[in-house]
């Protein structure tokens, strides 16, 4: 009951909006073809539920492997950026430099690479939301506490044995802080990769919005935040269960 | 009558003209000390005069740049064990856990280290706490669960840095009892660096007050108390005495 409670100050405003914006468009203070009624989206999602379906199916699946990878890929070079005060200096720049590629720059290079389809969309979720994943692991990895690194010393620990058991569980707050940035540029990247070369919800925009279809565009792009909620609520439940006995960040 | 005559589990200290730099500043240089199995001495010093940078170059976790550190018997590794300011537990495991901890960087099977830390454990008290996690405890009692963390070795030199300076009074009065305890009973040898003038002079068997950087030894005084310390010390003429040598001994330039 207590989230439900919670949850209640934060709907107010969504049903304050929506009754305005209805209110609005019916009485003719906007013009439904640049801001449609929220009626009219709800029932957009409806007739066209088959189509927004198999989109959004198609957009989670790119946005949640382009995470996967982040995740994955991610962690690794941190660790590998890790290992070296040099290899940070020769390397870390370049991370840095990638991630202020403007993405809807090099989607059309992502298309002429991967092609038309899936690759794609999954290459540009990945490529935007990996950057976070490195910054935040590898800054949680190097502020290890000194005292803590010299007692897995004392008692022999390899660097490995080190990096699992002490790096690791002692980054995981930021590592995570990181996924959460990286979910919501997952979903973003997916939708921009869709734009350019792919099927999914960036698709049903595009073509909407060719079609004079606002209602639908509004349709499309709600699922988009919707699908972006519900993978930051998934990186939260993680969060939650692997933190709420050690970290204040889950205790209150 | 000296220190040693309980040892039994204790290892003596050789330090020949020791020296450490970082850079172009010289830490600690020329510096000689010499320790018996089963003392309890205390350094005391100003910040800065390198006494933390001393136990970690007795624990071999930084190199000295000159001089020979030597444990007499050296037996290998791990007879040496480290308590650090603040109790530094990892707060994602349970006391338990972080008591075992050492054993199991160690490679000792999961049920001899559980048996061990639950051991150390119920000898410092926590016998009932061993599931909770550090978040759950307070400062006192995390404290002494760094402290079984360091005896599950089961040590021959106890090295502490400042360990109970970030505690409360009445809690670090009942830590010091048990402290002293713990090494009378087990007689292994400890070196035990603090701010506290009355701290050193109410544990210790022997005191060093060392000087202003890589200035090496002001004072090296015999602690004369009875070998029993407890509250009643505290208002014994002699512990007045003994603390107001080492005062001394701090403020002369």
């Amino acid at each position: 009951m207590k989230p439900l409670k919670s949850a209640i100050p934060a709907l107010i405003p969504l049903i304050a909006v929506t009754a305005a914006a209805e209110f609005a468009v019916r009485q003719g203070f906007v013009r439904a073809y640049l801001v449609p009624a929220p009626s009219s989206v709800l029932r957009a999602m409806l007739q066209d539920s088959n189509e927004l379906l198999r989109a959004i199916a198609a957009t989670s699946f790119s946005a949640v492997t382009g995470f996967l990878l982040s995740t994955v890929i991610g962690i690794a070079i941190a660790v590998f950026l890790s290992s070296s005060r040099g290899i940070q200096r020769a390397f870390y720049p370049y991370a840095v430099f990638f991630q202020t590629v403007p993405i809807i720059a090099i989607a059309p290079l992502l298309v002429i690479w991967f092609g038309y389809g899936t690759q794609t969309v999954v290459a540009s979720a990945f490529v935007v939301s990996i950057f976070p994943v490195i910054a935040n692991t590898l800054s949680g990895i190097l502020s290890t506490e000194p005292a803590l690194r010299d007692l897995f010393r004392l008692y022999g620990a390899s660097t490995w044995v080190t990096l699992f058991k002490l790096r690791f569980p002692a980054a995981l707050p930021q590592i995570l802080t990181g996924l959460r940035v990286a979910s919501g540029l997952a979903v973003i990247g997916a939708i921009v990769g869709e734009f350019i070369g792919g099927q999914g919800l960036g698709s049903v925009v595009d073509i909407a919005r060719t079609q004079q279809r606002v209602d639908k565009v509004f349709a499309a792009v709600l699922l988009a935040s919707v699908l972006g909620l519900a993978l930051f609520g998934l990186i939260n439940l993680v969060s939650y269960l692997t933190l709420r006995r050690w970290h204040v960040s889950e205790q209150s | 009558m000296t220190a040693s005559g309980i040892s039994a589990g204790g290892v003596a200290l050789h330090l020949d003209g020791v020296r450490r730099e970082f850079g172009n500043l010289v830490v600690i240089d020329h510096f000689d000390l010499h320790v018996e199995a089963g003392e309890f001495l205390a350094i005391l010093g100003p910040s800065g005069c390198g006494k933390s940078t001393l136990l970690r170059m007795i624990a071999r976790l930084a190199p000295p740049d000159g001089g020979t550190i030597r444990l007499e018997p050296d037996t290998g590794r791990f007879q040496t064990s480290f308590v650090f300011q603040d109790a530094h537990l990892l707060p994602w495991r349970t006391v338990l856990d972080n008591a075992a901890l050492p054993l199991e960087l160690m490679g000792v099977t999961r049920e001899e280290r559980y048996l061990k830390a639950r051991h150390e454990l119920e000898r410092i008290g926590l016998g009932d706490a061993t599931d909770r996690y550090p978040a759950q405890l307070s400062g006192g009692m995390r404290m002494r669960v760094s402290l079984a963390r360091a005896l599950v070795t089961t040590p021959r030199l106890l090295l502490l840095d400042e360990p109970f300076a970030a505690l409360d009074e009445i809690t670090r009065y009942k830590l010091d009892l048990q402290l002293r305890a713990l090494w009378r009973e087990r007689g292994i040898t400890v070196i035990f660096v603090t701010h506290s003038i009355s701290e050193a002079a109410f544990l210790a068997n022997r005191a060093v007050v060392m000087a202003r950087r890589g200035g090496g030894i002001k004072l090296d005084r015999r602690i004369e108390l009875p070998e029993r310390r407890d509250e009643e010390l505290r208002l014994d003429p002699r512990y007045g005495q003994e603390m107001n040598a080492l005062l001394q001994a701090m403020e002369e330039e």
